[in-house]
């Protein structure tokens, strides 16, 4: 009995001691672990991720709209059938709003050629196409700029001869890639006057080095995404046969 | 499960754990070698599907489900294991845009996150949208530098968390980057942000000597390095210039380290800075092996990674 006692006695006394020695920091290991297709999935997971998933895939793989062609960024130097439609849309879209909330009309819409995403292909327009063609999230822009900062986003597009996607805006170049004429709803720029332009929150803060939307008058913003603008109008818009147009050319 | 093994440390030698010999005399050396595994993301921006076969870039990489497998495994391995973020878990696939960050919240807590930090893209959805998904996530988000105290976050966050695992005291914080000019003033309302040195000096001042830690994890998503000229901070800088912060688990960046960069840091001690890229690609993970004084090298802690 006793004996025991001095036992436990004693393993109090070592536990204690364990209580009171401090532990240190001796060893430091660290890795990298890849994801990869050699992990098995996780059945409870993946079980439990279906049903969003078969949801969204639902949503986005429904047709919503018919392209009658496949319009890519890279048919046409200036202008391309897609860009103009984006920028059309981005108009069309983006204006009511804006002149509720201003009492102004939008004047022109500047978005950028790396913005395009992806092609328009032929055949059933879904949601899925609108995440292809914008997968980013920006929204519209409209800032109120002088003429003369007008001035300096036509020498932009005249220097950069890219078909970033305008609408309302028309520029002509002469043989020599120089500017010929640039007009706003079919009439001269005026140095002086503020003009209202829808652009991308992106190339609004400076992106693609497009400076000559600061500083301004005023700027909005229209809490409307890109890749919603593109959504809302095919909802409305039985078949998309865009078209390249005038509205960026060279004279040959 | 590649490891690097090359031996990287300030002073030389390994330090060898000791099993000893059974019995009373070795009770202590036996009971108190421990080892502490921290697994980590970053920037996982909802990708909750792995990358489709045919992703020029990342095919078949990735995949919550699959994420939850590696995890359960070395919990099994070793039940003395935190899993952290630091940030950016929202925004990237329409996951996000048609729930919000429901499902990734979700899907954390199933895989057990122990603690996460707030990265920008986290207030894609605004102030609200963040604070609408909270009852979606049983983990804590930790901010030691925005202060809440004027928006509907406030009280939803902590500054510092202590984790307890196997007697081991891990303090862990977190850093948010500035938001001027990344998020839009409508999107954060009134969150202050502090600033990340002072913060941490703070954190680790309480962490250390009020909560007597044995380890130091910083969740930051500030940003790996932005090179000699900037004046940003980041989490290199933060590494020097701080002491007592054993592991900065970072983000913002999709900054993808072949290995943890070691910083030797204002004390003159190390401080490790890792960051995993981005899309949960890959999960990090450090294991802090803790001795008894007598065990431990008397050359200081020794690093492999």
């Amino acid at each position: 009995m006793r004996f025991t006692h001095l036992i436990y006695l004693l393993y109090f006394f070592v536990f204690l001691n364990c209580k009171n020695s401090k532990v240190e920091l001796s060893k430091i290991e660290g890795s990298q672990i890849q994801i990869t297709d050699t992990l098995n999935v996780d059945t409870s997971v993946e079980t439990f991720i279906a049903p969003y998933r078969e949801h969204i895939k639902k949503d986005l793989d429904s047709a919503i709209a018919y392209a009658a062609e496949t319009y890519s960024k890279n048919d046409g130097a200036l202008n391309t059938a897609v860009g103009n439609l984006m920028a059309d849309i981005a108009y069309e879209q983006a204006n009511p709003i804006f002149l509720k909330r201003s009492g102004h009309d939008i004047d022109m819409v500047l978005l950028n050629y790396g913005g395009i995403r992806s092609i328009l292909p032929k055949g059933d327009v879904t949601k899925g196409t609108a995440y292809k063609l914008m997968p980013f999230e920006n929204s519209l822009v409209v800032a109120a700029i002088k003429g003369n900062q007008i001035n300096d986003l036509v020498n932009y597009l005249v220097k950069a001869k890219k078909a970033h996607p305008i609408a309302k805006l028309k520029i002509t170049l002469d043989k020599d890639g120089s500017l010929l004429e640039s007009k706003i709803k079919g009439e001269n720029i005026d140095a002086n006057k503020t003009y209202y332009v829808a652009t991308n929150d992106y190339l609004y803060q400076g992106g693609d080095d497009m400076t000559f939307f600061q500083p301004n008058d005023s700027h909005y913003t229209l809490d409307y995404k890109i890749r919603n603008t593109l959504i809302d109008y095919f909802m409305k818009t039985d078949t998309i046969n865009p078209v390249r147009d005038d509205r960026f050319t060279q004279i040959k | 499960m590649k490891r690097r093994n090359f031996i990287q440390q300030a002073t030389a030698g390994t330090a060898l754990v000791s099993l000893g010999t059974f019995g009373l005399q070795s009770f202590s050396t036996i009971n108190q070698a421990k080892k502490i595994t921290i697994l980590h993301t970053n920037d996982v921006h909802s990708h909750i599907d792995a990358f489709p076969d045919d992703d020029p870039r990342n095919a078949n990489k990735g995949g919550v489900a699959r994420r939850a497998t590696l995890i359960e495994s070395i919990r099994k391995e070793n039940p003395n294991t935190l899993l952290l973020d630091a940030g950016d878990i929202f925004q990237g696939t329409p996951y996000f845009n048609y729930y919000g960050g429901e499902l990734e919240f979700k899907l954390m807590s199933k895989l057990k996150y122990d603690a996460a930090t707030i990265g920008n893209h986290d207030y894609d959805n605004g102030i609200e949208g963040l604070y609408a998904q909270l009852p979606h996530a049983e983990f804590d988000f930790i901010s030691s530098n925005y202060d809440f105290s004027n928006t509907i976050m406030d009280t939803h966050t902590k500054p510092y968390r202590v984790f307890k695992k196997d007697g081991i005291s891990i303090g862990v914080f977190g850093l948010g980057v500035e938001l001027n000019g990344l998020v839009t003033p409508a999107n954060f309302k009134e969150t202050k942000y502090l600033d990340p040195i002072e913060m941490s000096q703070e954190m680790t001042r309480i962490l250390k000597e009020e909560k007597g830690c044995d380890l130091i994890i910083c969740l930051s998503h500030l940003g790996y390095d932005y090179g000699e000229n900037s004046s940003k901070i980041s989490d290199l800088k933060l590494a020097k210039a701080t002491k007592d912060i054993d592991l900065i688990i970072g983000g913002h960046t999709h900054t993808f380290l072949s290995k943890p960069t070691v910083v030797e840091n204002i004390e003159g001690k190390n401080t490790l800075v890792n960051q995993v890229g981005c899309y949960g690609i890959n999960v990090g993970r450090i294991d802090f092996y803790f001795d008894t004084d007598k065990n431990k090298s008397a050359n200081g802690v020794s690093i492999s990674v």
